[in-house]
């Protein structure tokens, strides 16, 4: 076990966790973050994206431990004041999600590829989207969402 | 994952000690393949040793005709940085198509180098290169480097410190990327340097390889038509559910003459 301390969405915790846990367990599990999902065990959807000191990262393939002293955004820390965050609303204006599993790390990523790159053309977005995978196929929409936040976010 | 106990290194002696002491630890860089690897229970180290933070390791620079990379410098940080798209750009697009985004904020150099995945894409342009890798304890060529798949020259607790690349003339890379991994189904890196034309392929083979026909074909005639008549040996190709020896074959000719394209273009 060590003990670890890092700050997610603000919130300073402390937590002793075993060596192996993986970040988003310890998100999920240990701070009852849910938003933050799991959809494969192969690294390869994305779902799990959280922004680990500001850059997207998938914390399924990170150690607990190695997030410690590091500032974690997810999911729940986006909307602020009661308002979604400009990726978030677009999803929603756009409709840019079927079944939803993948949307929370599909914003995520698409937050942290509007930071890098304010407005992406096209081969830009699905360059900067290789990391999620969307398993309802929605993906048309998911740009036209990309390209909304584009327009919608300071 | 298997149990192991973790162990953020504070210094890159501390690292080389450790490790050398005990035979089944490993070293975690951005951990984008030991990380799955412990997922599936491929591996069962009794420690990580943690190495992506140390300051030692990092850096972009260049010194005396070379760019200098820190072992640990990240996919990203390549792919972004001015001084490598200034000095060789060819790289910095290369770090760029490393699988994705999350991939390549935490995917290190020397990571990739050390792995030496068949599919992997920094290997094709360490041997176009000619590349030094800086270890703990000596300095290996690249032609000594890559040992086939996942096989180095690295010894048993032997680390990677950094990459000096010297500088080509002209430098490019042409890649044809797995649809769902990003890896290369075979990725081509060509660089005229005074010395002549070398022509390194990944992912098509068990591991990096030079194409030394296209080499000399390249060396008489710079231009994608001189690689026209030259035959793939389909029997040295890796062949699995995404592609046949023969595809993969095809796709060494057709992503060399793409990278001579791409060299061609650059004034």
């Amino acid at each position: 076990m060590t003990k670890i301390e890092l700050t997610v969405n603000g919130t300073q915790y402390s937590r002793e966790v075993e060596d192996r846990t993986l970040l988003v367990d310890l998100i999920r599990d240990q701070l009852g973050l849910t938003g933050t999902h799991v959809g494969c065990d192969t690294s390869q959807c994305g779902c799990c994206t959280v922004h680990l000191n500001g850059r997207a990262i998938k914390s399924c393939t990170m150690l607990a431990v190695q997030a410690s002293g590091a500032e974690i955004v997810t999911i729940e820390g986006m909307a602020k004041d009661g308002k979604l965050h400009p990726v978030q609303q677009a999803f929603t204006d756009c409709h840019a999600l079927q079944c939803g599993f993948c949307t929370p790390g599909m914003i995520m990523a698409v937050a942290a590829l509007l930071k890098d790159n304010p407005h992406p053309i096209d081969e830009e977005i699905y360059h900067g989207l290789e990391g999620n995978l969307c398993r309802c196929t929605g993906y048309i929409n998911i740009v036209k969402a990309v390209k909304q936040a584009a327009q919608t976010t300071k | 994952m298997f149990e192991f106990n973790y162990l953020q290194a504070k210094s890159l002696s501390e690292a080389a000690a450790f490790v050398a002491a005990n035979p089944d630890a490993k070293l975690l860089a951005g951990g984008m393949t030991l990380i799955p690897t412990l997922k599936q229970r491929l591996a069962q180290p009794s420690h990580l040793v943690d190495i992506g933070g140390l300051p030692e390791l990092r850096g972009i620079e260049v010194k005396a005709g070379k760019l200098v990379l820190g072992a640990v410098t990240r996919h990203h940080e390549v792919a972004v940085s001015a001084v490598v798209r200034q000095a060789l750009p060819a790289l910095a697009y290369l770090a760029e198509q490393i699988g994705d985004p999350q991939v390549r904020n935490r995917g290190t150099v020397g990571g990739s180098i050390a792995n030496n995945d068949p599919a992997a894409d920094y290997p094709a342009a360490v041997l176009a290169l000619s590349a030094t890798i800086v270890t703990t304890r000596r300095e290996i060529g690249a032609d000594d480097f890559f040992h086939g798949m996942f096989e180095t020259a690295l010894e048993e607790g032997e680390i990677v410190v950094r990459l000096l690349f010297p500088l080509p003339q002209r430098a490019a890379y042409a890649k044809f990327p797995h649809p769902a991994s990003g890896y290369a189904m075979t990725g081509v890196f060509i660089a005229e340097t005074k010395t002549g034309i070398r022509v390194a392929v990944t992912g098509a083979g068990p591991g990096v390889f030079r194409w030394s026909d296209a080499e000399s074909a390249l060396a008489k005639q710079l231009d994608p038509a001189a690689l026209d008549g030259l035959g793939v040996a389909t029997d040295d190709m890796n062949e699995d559910f995404h592609a046949t020896r023969e595809y993969r074959a095809n796709l060494v000719k057709v992503m060399a003459k793409r990278a001579v394209q791409k060299l061609l273009e650059i004034s």
